[in-house]
């Protein structure tokens, strides 16, 4: 029995977004509870006392937080499904190696693509690039980073494809020309029901930004 | 066939130590060789192209990086004595979280307190802060892992012989606002000879501290 699953979430986050696919892989159904960022909920707050983040996973009013963790948490108590981490323990390791490249490099460089200018976002462009080009090279000729399968990897960096968009737009590039390949897959795995649902609109992504650039004072 | 196992290590690095332990705790043989962080070895930069750190397990010729992950690597691999991690998924999901939260806090804490740069006095704050939290984490266990060391256990212990360092050059006592968690780490220490094993003697740390501030200009 699945028991009581609460996501508390927000609808911009990559983060959250990696544990709505994987519940949506899963099948899971679960209460959805959008969070205000600005305004956290008492919830929230004393489900993550440590972080005080989103997304939280509650499952039978225990929480679990950090998104990789609430995934691979969801793979190991919904094993009868749709896996997500090989069972193979070098491929389990080489998996969980690349999302953690993901969550040490994609979303700071990402980050620094909109809140920065000139030098600075030059730098972080061409790292970012760098950066996208590796995980590239990690998907050879396999449909996903799972191999034939959508899998860890997968769930960890498609949730970034919906923020592409907003990167583009400041950093005045395009994804698809440097790294086309990757964004073959991305498109790939937006055909699978799990991720359509999941990933925000990116051009509502873009709006949220600018909204976001406003309050924050930055030019 | 025999396995073949390599660690890239450099001693007195917290997350090699983690390694060591959680090799000596399985009972594996392996081959430590010491890497000049200035001067790295084209083994290590072939086996960590990415982020060319240690430490860097090798097992029957396959490279596994990040600390974290080769514990959970080698827990996987030799499940056959001395679980790092429990097999209830909630439980490992607790365990997972607070081995990420140690490794978000400690190192760079740790660091700016030996730097001893304008912001030392923020990170003495956040070192017993954080220490502060975990204590509350261990409540009235022995260990972390519960009657015996776990994942977290092996994450922690050895950031305690950086305490020394920490305590010298930021002139304070961290046994007087911990005093559970030095006792818990002198418990580690005495009870397992994998630990007292992998962890260098805080006075080594001391020194070694004081000739790379020499050698960076910090002294």
């Amino acid at each position: 029995m699945e028991g009581e699953v609460v996501l508390l979430d927000f609808w911009p986050s990559m983060f959250g977004m990696r544990t709505r696919i994987a519940l949506a892989e899963k099948q899971i159904k679960y209460e959805y509870r959008e969070e205000d960022l600005r305004n956290k909920s008492a919830l929230l707050l004393q489900m993550n006392p440590v972080h005080k983040k989103i997304p939280v996973l509650i499952h039978n009013g225990k929480p679990i937080c950090e998104s990789l963790i609430q995934v691979q948490y969801i793979d190991e108590v919904w094993n009868d499904r749709a896996p997500l981490l090989p069972p193979n323990p070098y491929q389990r390791a080489t998996a969980r190696f690349w999302a953690d490249f993901v969550d040490k490099k994609i979303y700071d460089l990402g980050g620094k693509l909109w809140r920065t200018k000139g030098e600075e976002q030059e730098a972080a462009k061409k790292e970012l690039i760098e950066c996208l080009k590796l995980l590239e090279g990690q998907l050879g000729d396999n449909p996903y980073f799972g191999g034939k399968d959508f899998g860890f990897l997968d769930v960890a960096l498609v949730p970034f494809y919906c923020w592409f968009y907003t990167y583009e737009k400041f950093g005045r590039f395009s994804i698809e020309a440097e790294c086309p390949k990757l964004i073959a897959w991305a498109k790939r795995c937006m055909q699978k029901e799990s991720v359509a649902k999941s990933l925000a609109d990116q051009e509502k992504i873009y709006d949220f930004v600018l909204h976001l650039k406003k309050a924050l004072g930055i030019e | 066939m025999e396995d073949e196992v390599v660690l890239l290590d450099f001693w007195p690095s917290s997350f090699a130590m983690r390694v060591k332990i959680a090799l000596g705790e399985k009972g594996i043989k392996y081959e430590c060789k010491q890497e000049d962080l200035f001067n790295k070895s084209p083994l290590l930069l072939q086996m960590n192209p990415i982020h060319q750190k240690i430490p860097v397990l090798i097992h029957n010729g396959n490279p596994i990086s990040e600390s974290l992950i080769i514990l959970q690597y080698i827990d996987k691999v030799w499940n056959h004595k001395s679980p790092l991690l429990p097999s209830d998924p909630y439980r490992r999901s607790q365990s997972v979280f607070w081995a990420d939260y140690i490794d978000k806090k400690m190192y760079g804490i740790v660091r700016r307190i030996w730097m001893g740069k304008e912001d030392q006095e923020e990170a003495k704050e956040e070192l017993m802060q954080c220490l502060k939290t975990l204590e509350g984490e261990l409540g009235d266990k022995l260990y972390f892992g519960g009657e015996s060391i776990g994942l977290v256990d092996v994450a922690l212990v050895p950031f305690t012989t950086w305490f020394y360092t920490c305590e010298r050059c930021g002139d304070f006592s961290i046994e007087a606002g911990c005093p559970k968690l030095v006792a818990w780490a002198k418990r580690c220490k005495e009870n397992y000879q994998s630990v007292s094993d992998a962890l260098p003697h805080p006075h080594q740390i001391y020194d070694y501290v004081l000739q790379l501030k020499k050698k960076l200009e910090l002294a």
